[in-house]
């Protein structure tokens, strides 16, 4: 293919992609390990309502508000969920569940309630979002990587993903020491004087802001995917800490391309006329490579001596 | 006379505060509404090794996570050689049960002893080769430095015990708080284990352990703390380890046989 | 209007959804008991996502055979079979990898999830209108709904709760104790793949009402509200199924009295308004009646141990100690103690006495095993033993002048 065509159509979605799913492969490799997972799903739910709550507040479709709107949902839901687990004495997986439907379910209300018809905002879009229409029109070939005034025309997604793979990446990295040692023994590292608990809600904060930021580009499906597939997949692959991450990166990076390719050109080569969704492609290749291995992967089974041996 | 007493009673327990190791008072526990732990005064006295026994659901490891801020106390004061606890955290060592921890995490044995360095590393602190040799050296020192680069779950739960030893002598504190470590470990381990205890104490450094069997007591420490809910009592094993406290402690729970023997076997 | 609804007045198929809907709010309450008592509630999660592919092949395939690709029972089929793939691949996953069960959960969910969604674009572009009002699923839609599909689900719903009736003991012991049942010879594995099963058959029914991504509140918060209110299983179980039913019940009446009122939105925000109520005024386990106790016990706990530090001649600390024994009249604002104080840390220095004798005597090992430091020595023993008890300490006496 040549640089005219790929340059202005899939280089910008091809990278906005792989930003997202890095982003989010990053914390969920610590989310996989403190059995944290689905809050990642939980994460993806809320986003919507917090949209919506913005839209009805500022009236416009605007990027800032709604990333707010929908970062601060997520804080809600985040505080909700501990609140009711403790207060209510109830197990985390439950409680999760009961926060993140009613929270969806009021925002799907509230979108019903409001006239937005004018607007670009729907369940399905936040659902699916649109990786494909995030194109570069003024980019002629490779010359306009070069060009300013080309350049001064990307899609602000690809900038703003790019801000939160920098700041998620400096996050993990400056925090790498105790978060490692406060996932692996919770309670040594409070003897340390590590505050766990705001680790903990800082850990989650960061994922809720890159699933804000990849919900606002891809969608929400693919941001639960990201969370989950390629840390799952790199917990087959590796047994220390350092491995783990860095494969989960690599599967990240290659379920967004290979994903991105099929979707884009697969129903082609079938035969077919239209592309299909990039986001359902590169969520379900992740799903294949977690699929292979775990099936194959050196290190998938479980390790630990049995207690009391 | 009340008064009297009282003054008194206050110089002296502001002398033991001041001195110990560590000074648990009033400290009160409870996970709902039933108290695991009611009201327990416990003073360590420094350079010495000291057992705190009591029977299954006592409150042994409950007055142990809470003196060290893990799990929330409903009252009591923690002094750690004369000072709040948090002033004093890098003077301690704590190793957790076994059980405490998922050991199918993704990390190698010597990691998991660096962890122990981390008060010096700080949170960007660069780890240099002068860490790893500490690092090597507490493995020796617990006999597994041949396992530095295993997983940790390929481990057996001795060895597991004693790489989270390792662990908390790399920390290079003065007080050492252990957590049943002699629990479902084979007998090559538990001698390893005492050994680097004892080692320790000669260096002038305070053990506690929480301990489960009677029968190694008299051998393995200098003081015993017996605990059921309220303290029993506190003191040097030949005054304090007697059958009469160990009949408070335990109740109907151990047989009089059992007592008659430990009794016994004390002299 | 929403009387109307509630009368079942909006002519027959509203009557028949709300109908269905409630039968399904039932199941789905009494099942996701099951789920939620056996700590697996998220599993319908992954399930209920795990339907998109099969409703989507479903369409497909009967729409490629010449067929109406929106058949209702076809579409539903759809959905068991691609549910029970996601199922196979969650247990799969956990039993034989290092994975843990939430993170199977979230990648069953979200790829099979993303996979439908493939499917949903690739339908959108066999020209055979937008999508075929297959988005119905996500969110549920029961307007405009064909007699016969509101037949399919009041039909599903009661099918549903018959079978939930018939192996219901099992699946309760099961829930509680699986390895007594094991113990006593049921086929565990057995049970809870049927357990799995309900799941899955009110998934698929539920999906026209309230969609996919909303049964799961179906499953879950009925039965956690209904946790609040009780401590026997059977309770738990019943209680649950009237929440589900009533919030679905009211749910789908309202959804139908006005427009712009989805089913399944109304449906969860109703049943979250009964757990909330039950979260703040349940009587036992309600956060009200929890936060009133942990200030009484605290209280407790800080009294009786200033109690005990006056009688010994201890120095108290602790400043909520000394406000409660100068709110009680026990001590003088300079910390000293009152008459009644002494004589109230007299008594408590005695009764602890008194417990270290029934503590250490075999005895009273049943008594002993109350002891928590609070509990009143009298409402454990009787008077007359509280005496034997003093003539082994030695006869009361003046502890303090």
């Amino acid at each position: 293919m040549s640089g005219e065509e790929f340059v202005p159509l899939s280089l910008t979605p091809l990278l906005i992609g792989i930003f997202a799913a890095v982003a989010c492969a990053l914390p969920g490799n610590f989310l996989l390990l403190r059995k944290q997972a689905l809050i990642g799903d939980a994460i993806s739910h809320v986003v919507l309502p917090g949209i919506v709550v913005a839209f009805l507040l500022t009236g416009a479709i605007s990027a800032a508000p709604m990333m707010l709107g929908a970062a601060g949902a997520a804080v809600v839901a985040v505080v909700l969920i501990e609140a009711i687990r403790r207060l209510g004495r109830i197990e985390p997986g439950a409680a999760m569940g009961v926060v993140f439907t009613t929270m969806f379910a009021g925002g799907v209300l509230l979108l019903e309630q409001t006239d937005t018809s004018s607007v670009h905002l729907d369940v399905e879009h936040a659902l699916y979002g649109n990786l494909e229409s995030l194109i570069w029109l003024d980019a002629t070939g490779w010359s306009s990587l070069l060009d300013p005034q080309a350049l001064a025309y990307l899609p602000v997604e690809l900038s703003r993903m790019a801000l939160t793979l920098l700041a998620v990446s400096l996050f993990i990295a400056l925090f790498w020491r105790v978060l490692k040692i406060s996932t692996f023994d919770e309670g040594f590292a409070r003897t340390l004087g590590i505050r766990t608990n705001l680790l903990g809600l800082a850990l989650v904060i960061t994922a809720a802001v890159a699933a804000v930021a990849a919900f606002d580009a891809v969608g929400s499906i693919i941001v639960i995917a990201m969370f989950i597939c390629p840390p799952a997949a790199a917990r087959m692959m590796s047994n220390h800490l350092e491995g783990q991450v860095a494969w989960s990166v690599g599967f990240a990076v290659s379920s967004a391309v290979l994903g991105y390719v099929l979707a884009g050109y697969g129903p082609l080569w079938l035969g077919a006329q239209d592309a299909v969704s990039a986001a359902g492609m590169i969520a379900t290749v992740s799903g294949l490579m977690l699929a292979l291995t775990a099936r194959f992967g050196p290190c998938r089974t479980r390790s630990g001596a049995p207690v009391g041996v | 006379m009340l008064d009297l007493a009282s003054n008194n009673g206050q110089a002296r327990q502001e002398q033991e505060l001041a001195n110990s190791p560590l000074a648990i008072r009033g400290l009160t526990v409870s996970y709902g509404q039933k108290p695991a732990v009611f009201s327990v005064d416990m003073t360590v006295e420094a350079g010495r090794m000291t057992a705190i026994i009591g029977p299954n659901g006592a409150g042994k490891s409950t007055m142990l996570k809470a003196a060290l801020g893990i799990v929330p106390a409903v009252s009591g004061q923690i002094q750690v050689f004369g000072k709040p606890l948090e002033a004093q955290r890098a003077r301690i060592a704590y190793v957790p049960q076994r059980a405490s921890v998922d050991w199918d995490f993704p990390t190698r044995v010597i990691d998991v002893v660096l962890m122990g360095l981390y008060r010096e590393l700080g949170l960007l602190g660069r780890l240099r080769p002068s860490h790893r040799a500490t690092a090597m050296d507490c493995l020796d020192q617990v006999g597994m430095g041949d396992f530095a680069s295993r997983q940790i779950g390929q481990l057996s739960g001795g060895q597991q015990q004693r790489v989270f030893l390792a662990r908390a002598l790399a920390q290079g504190a003065d007080l050492y708080l252990l957590d049943e470590p002699f629990a479902g470990v084979d007998a090559a381990t538990e001698k390893a284990i005492i050994g680097v205890l004892k080692t320790l104490r000669a260096a002038g450094k305070t053990v506690v352990v929480v301990h489960h069997d009677l029968a190694t007591v008299a051998e393995y420490f200098d003081n015993v703390f017996l605990i059921n809910t309220r303290k029993v009592a506190e003191g040097p094993v030949a005054v304090s380890f007697s059958a009469a406290n160990l009949q408070a402690t335990y109740g109907g729970r151990l047989a009089t046989a059992q007592v008659d023997q430990l009794a016994l076997a004390l002299g | 209007m929403l009387m109307d609804a509630l009368l079942l007045q909006l002519g027959y198929n509203a009557t028949l959804v709300a109908i269905g809907a409630t039968l399904l709010g039932i199941s789905a309450g009494v099942t996701g008991t099951f789920l939620f008592l056996r700590k697996r509630a998220l599993v319908s999660d992954a399930i209920s996502h795990a339907t998109l592919p099969g409703v989507c092949i479903a369409f497909i395939l009967m729409a490629s055979f010449g067929g109406d690709g929106r058949n209702l029972i076809g579409l539903l089929l759809g959905s068991a079979v691609s549910a029970s793939a996601g199922l196979w691949c969650l247990n799969w996953l956990t039993r034989n990898t290092r994975l843990a069960e939430d993170a199977a959960i979230g990648s069953v969910l979200s790829v099979f999830f993303g996979f439908g969604i493939v499917l949903l674009t690739v339908i959108q572009t066999l020209g055979v209108g937008r999508q075929a009002g297959l988005e119905g699923f996500l969110l549920g839609s029961t307007a405009g709904m064909l007699w016969a599909d509101a037949m399919v689900i009041a039909v599903g719903g009661a099918v549903t709760l018959l079978l939930i009736l018939l192996i219901r003991r099992p699946m309760t012991m099961v829930a509680f104790d699986p390895e007594y049942a094991a113990a006593r010879g049921l086929p565990v594995s057995k049970i809870d793949m049927a357990m799995m099963g309900l799941v899955m058959a009110v998934t698929v029914v539920g999906l026209k009402v309230v969609g996919l991504i909303l049964i799961v509140a179906l499953l879950i918060i009925p039965a956690v509200t209904a946790r609040f209110w009780t401590e026997r299983s059977d309770y738990v179980v019943l209680l649950a199924g009237l929440a589900g039913g009533l919030s679905a019940y009211v749910g789908a009446a309202m959804s139908a009295s006005a427009p712009n009122l989805p089913t399944g939105p109304i449906i969860v925000l109703m049943s979250f308004a009964l757990f909330l109520l039950s979260l703040l005024f349940a009587p036992n386990r309600g956060v009200l009646a929890a936060v009133l106790r942990h200030l009484r016990f605290q209280r407790r706990v800080h009294l009786r141990q200033g109690l005990l530090a006056l009688a010994q001649g201890q120095p108290i600390y602790e400043k909520l100690t000394l406000r409660l024994l100068r709110r009680g009249g026990m001590v003088r604002a300079d910390g000293v103690a009152t008459n009644i104080g002494k004589a109230r840390a007299a008594k408590a220095l005695r009764d602890e006495r008194r417990w270290a004798v029934v503590r250490s005597d075999h005895a009273h090992e049943a008594a002993a095993a109350l002891y928590d430091g609070l509990r009143q020595i009298e409402s454990v023993l009787t008077q007359d033993q509280i005496s034997e008890i003093d003539r082994h300490i030695g006869g009361p006496k003046e502890v303090l002048a």
